[in-house]
């Protein structure tokens, strides 16, 4: 038992109460707005939270109601969510860049009755399915720009007019909200997250209070953290992971979360407060780091010389920091120069310099980054877990990062192998299921254990090594088994790759179709004077499929079998999309539905003979026409893959 | 009472007459749209109102002031402000910057409370800040306060000229061609802001602008000039079905 064990005992209301009587006047929220750092304290945020919860009553929000929230991060959204939960409804974030049919569907699915928006831009998607969803009573919205044509219209009301609402209910009945905010148990459902739908439809799961602040507090078990610590909250709100930290960790420990001015400002209002923890899916990592190497590329040659040598040598250094053992001390004079001359002002320079730890998760990161950033000086750790455990079942400790691992368990939560090669884990995060759909709550959730559908294996040092989705495990037609997504990241190391497609099941060899990084690419281009006006144009250059070839020989040089090298590739002439349904809304690949699309290139790869395709292409432009475009794609076979 | 009054203006260049006897009534709270072919003497009407040409002949009358031979900064102290064609932005210095600056003639304090920074000094910089403010918010100009102009898209920087015109607090907002050069995503951009521009904020605009699709749907009023002369006005669907609007813009058979 921790000395903060009873905090498991409360509701995340409760727990809010607990913080206020305890540092009320300490800050809890930051936004920028207007140019300025606005702070919320803990008992300004309470105030709110009672405005919102006793507004949310009157317009007809009752205890076990959803209130589905559509918007990026701003405090209002805290202040709705939690609200809901003092009067016992439930909240659901919905993705910002949902379609308005995927809205409605999802609306439906969990019986919405309240929807909060934080625009005009999300409000207009509601009221494009209004008549599918008659159960919405209300939508709220909060920013009342363009909103003019709206205000005749009773089912649309401002956040302004909930408080006021809120203010009325509570001068009235000054006990009420006190009285409704200790009703709340630590094992209500307060939450329906959304799972990212790798495989179809998402389905809501069930969260409870206790979920989100056991896991807040087992994470700082891990690593602590100070209440003065300070969190920039920029990941999309219906992630786990952003729920996880303002309702768990925030809650748990007191730190400050502060919300960017808008979500294009994001990096440079980091870089202005200077976080000291950060979470974030890996392609935030892969972004920052190929920013690095731009930045690194276009400044003069003394720099680069500099950056040059010291990153050989802090990449030396850090094969020792993350196995926790000594430096030699020639190395940690070399290292401590390297820091103080080159990688702390670097690091700086992207607001990271007084981060302690980040995080990532949500897919697997290519080892090397996890070597590189440790490298700079960041502690990037790995964690590993499902929306269905609160995000996180295991993770790495300070001093023993193995980039290949995701760690251990967190405190408190026991984990197991099934005989199948299935991750398995217990723990008081545990989700207890998915909404309204029982069937697949007892598949979760058989015999006690909840089922991640991950393969994975402890090794000898006892961290886990995740393989992949069980259902993604490829095995060619030798039997030999090997991971996609493990390929794939090995490729998107490469600075020119964004994204690889991985083939290989019950074929003769590995193949894959690449998309290369158009900025980095671009770049690279420019400086040898090839001239490209598309994307589909740079694809498409011989220089650059030789430069593509470079990558997958040196991906396949260090491959740990003969069966993992790559044979054939082909670069596809356009990125990977959100918008199209190829990538999850957290970006990973819809492997199925990316096969099925791209069918004519998959034959072609497993085609040796063929060595260009003519495909068309459909375009979409800014405006929403689009056009078809007939583009050659050329086949690659890489020398030195294995003959069969 | 018209807001603006144009009457008989005639601007001529030597033998050129770049506008002859054109009335116009700009009413307040509207959007004012001139539209015309080139060289048919849009830019030169919007010259005359700020204060940059003088009509040779005709007076022109904001309220009950007549500004016919104000000059530019006289006309823009009027409550009149204009977003130019040209981008005219210092292109070395930050948007903030630009914007801030703009509001130049709303900062009075004297030489020692700047040189201390010190009662009106302050309290003025940080009004004019904080307004200054409020209109990158409502140009959502926030990822490019602090970027050079010079070194930002066309679009942005056009939104930036626009939102310099707005930092003047004017009454009229004088915007010609707003959406040239843009694409269509841009485009759809402008016109919301030109909108909001005139209903959350109740300015009168007058947008000179050739894409005819954006005038028809946003215009309250639309005149037509073809070689200087007034040869249509009023409502789109007026305009639209107006024979001599249709022949200058199509031709005859």
């Amino acid at each position: 038992m921790s000395k903060n064990d009873h905090l498991l005992e409360y509701s995340i209301p409760q727990l809010l109460r607990w913080r206020v009587n305890s540092t009320p006047k300490r800050p809890a929220l930051r936004e920028k707005d207007f140019g300025i750092w606005n702070t919320y304290t803990w008992e300004s945020y309470y105030d709110h939270v009672r405005k919102t919860a006793l507004g949310l009553k009157t317009i007809g929000l009752k205890k076990g109601d959803t209130i589905a929230i559509i918007s990026d991060n701003i405090p209002e959204l805290l202040f709705t969510a939690i609200g809901a939960h003092a009067i016992g409804a439930i909240s659901a974030g919905i993705y910002q860049t949902s379609m308005p049919a995927e809205i409605a569907q999802i609306i439906q699915y969990l019986k919405v009755s309240v929807v909060f928006c934080d625009n005009q831009e999300q409000v207009d998607k509601v009221l494009d399915v209004r008549d599918q969803i008659p159960n919405v009573k209300k939508v709220i919205f909060e920013d009342p720009r363009g909103m003019r044509e709206y205000m005749s219209d009773d089912w649309f009301i401002d956040i302004q007019d909930i408080y006021k609402l809120g203010d009325q209910e509570h001068s009235q009945a000054p006990n009420i909200f006190e009285t409704l905010v200790d009703q709340g148990k630590p094992d209500d459902p307060c939450h329906l997250c959304l799972t990212s739908g790798t495989t179809g439809l998402p389905k809501g799961t069930i969260m409870t209070h206790k979920n989100y602040i056991n896991m807040g507090m087992r994470i700082t078990e891990v690593d602590h953290l100070e209440p003065t610590d300070e969190y920039v909250s920029f990941l999309p709100f219906a992630w786990i992971g952003e729920q996880m930290n303002s309702f768990g960790v925030a809650m748990a420990t007191g730190i400050t979360i502060n919300f960017p001015e808008s979500v294009e400002t994001a990096m440079s209002d980091l870089k202005e407060i200077g976080p000291h923890f950060m979470f974030g899916a890996p392609r935030i990592y892969e972004t920052i780091r190929s920013e690095i190497w731009l930045k690194i590329d276009q400044s003069y040659w003394l720099n680069k010389i500099f950056y040059n040598y010291f990153i050989k040598v802090g990449l030396e250094a850090a094969k020792y920091k993350m196995t926790g053992k000594s430096l030699p001390l020639g190395l940690k004079i070399k290292s401590w120069v390297g820091t103080q001359m080159v990688l702390r002002p670097l690091i700086n320079q992207i607001g990271l310099l007084r981060l302690r730890r980040a995080y990532t998760g949500g897919a697997a990161l290519g080892p090397e980054l996890f070597t590189f950033y440790q490298a700079i000086g960041v502690n990037l750790k790995q964690i590993y877990g499902q929306t269905e455990i609160t995000g996180i079942a295991y993770m790495h400790r300070d001093g023993d990062v193995r980039p290949e691992t995701v760690g251990k368990p967190l405190p408190g939560t026991e984990c197991k192998i099934a005989d199948d090669g299935e991750i398995l884990s217990r723990s008081a995060s545990v989700s207890p299921g998915y909404y309204d759909l029982p069937e697949k709550s007892e598949e979760l959730l058989e015999g006690g254990w909840l089922h991640s559908g991950d393969a994975g294996f402890i090794d000898e040092n006892g961290h886990l090594v995740v393989i992949d989705r069980l259902s993604d495990v490829m095995h060619n037609n030798k039997e030999e088994m090997f991971s996609p997504m493990f390929l794939e990241n090995a490729l998107k190391f490469s600075p020119y790759i964004k994204e690889a497609v991985i083939y290989g099941d019950k074929e003769d060899f590995v193949a894959c179709l690449v998309n290369i990084d158009p900025i980095v690419v671009g770049k690279w281009a420019e400086d040898r004077g090839i001239s490209f006006t598309t994307y589909m144009d740079l694809s498409g250059r011989p220089e650059v499929a030789q430069l593509m070839m470079e990558q997958v020989l040196d991906v396949n040089s260090r491959a740990e079998k003969k069966h993992f090298k790559i044979k054939r590739f082909a670069l596809l002439y356009k990125l990977l999309d959100v918008d199209d349904g190829e990538l999850t809304k957290t970006g990973k690949i819809r492997r199925k539905f990316v096969q099925e699309r791209y069918q004519n290139l998959y034959n072609s790869l497993y085609d040796e003979k063929m060595n260009e395709k003519e495909v068309e292409a459909s375009f979409q432009y800014q405006d929403g026409q689009s056009t078809k475009v007939k583009t050659i794609i050329k086949f690659y076979t890489v020398k030195g893959a294995r003959e069969i | 009472m018209a807001h603006l009054n144009i009457s008989n203006v005639t601007l001529s260049f030597g033998g050129l007459k770049a506008l002859s006897n054109v009335d116009m009534k700009i009413e307040p709270g509207l959007i004012t749209s001139i539209i015309g072919p080139n060289g048919a003497g849009k830019t030169s009407m919007l010259n005359c109102i700020s204060g940059f040409y003088h009509p040779t002949k005709g007076d022109i009358f904001y309220k009950e002031k007549k500004l016919t031979h104000a000059s530019p900064h006289q006309v823009s102290n009027m409550g009149i402000s204009r977003a130019f064609q040209n981008l005219e932005l210092f292109s070395g210095l930050s948007v903030l910057d630009n914007l801030l600056l703009a509001r130049h003639q709303n900062l009075k304090y004297n030489f020692f409370q700047a040189v201390l920074f010190y009662g009106k000094a302050s309290r003025v910089e940080s009004e004019n800040r904080a307004f200054v403010e409020g209109i990158i918010d409502f140009m959502e100009l926030e990822p490019y306060r602090k970027s050079l102009v010079g070194n930002l898209s066309y679009g942005v920087q056009k939104k930036v000229e626009v939102a310099r015109a707005l930092t003047l607090a004017p009454d009229i907002l004088l915007l010609d061609e707003p959406m040239a050069g843009m694409n269509q995503e841009e485009k759809e951009d402008i016109v919301r802001f030109v909108m909001d521009i005139q209903k959350e904020r109740g300015i009168t605009v007058v947008l000179v602008e050739h894409d005819l699709g954006v005038v028809m749907d946003i215009s309250d009023q639309i005149y037509v000039l073809d070689f200087g002369e007034v040869i249509g006005s009023g409502t789109p669907e007026e305009v639209a079905q107006d024979p001599k609007v249709i022949e200058a813009y199509i031709g005859e058979d």
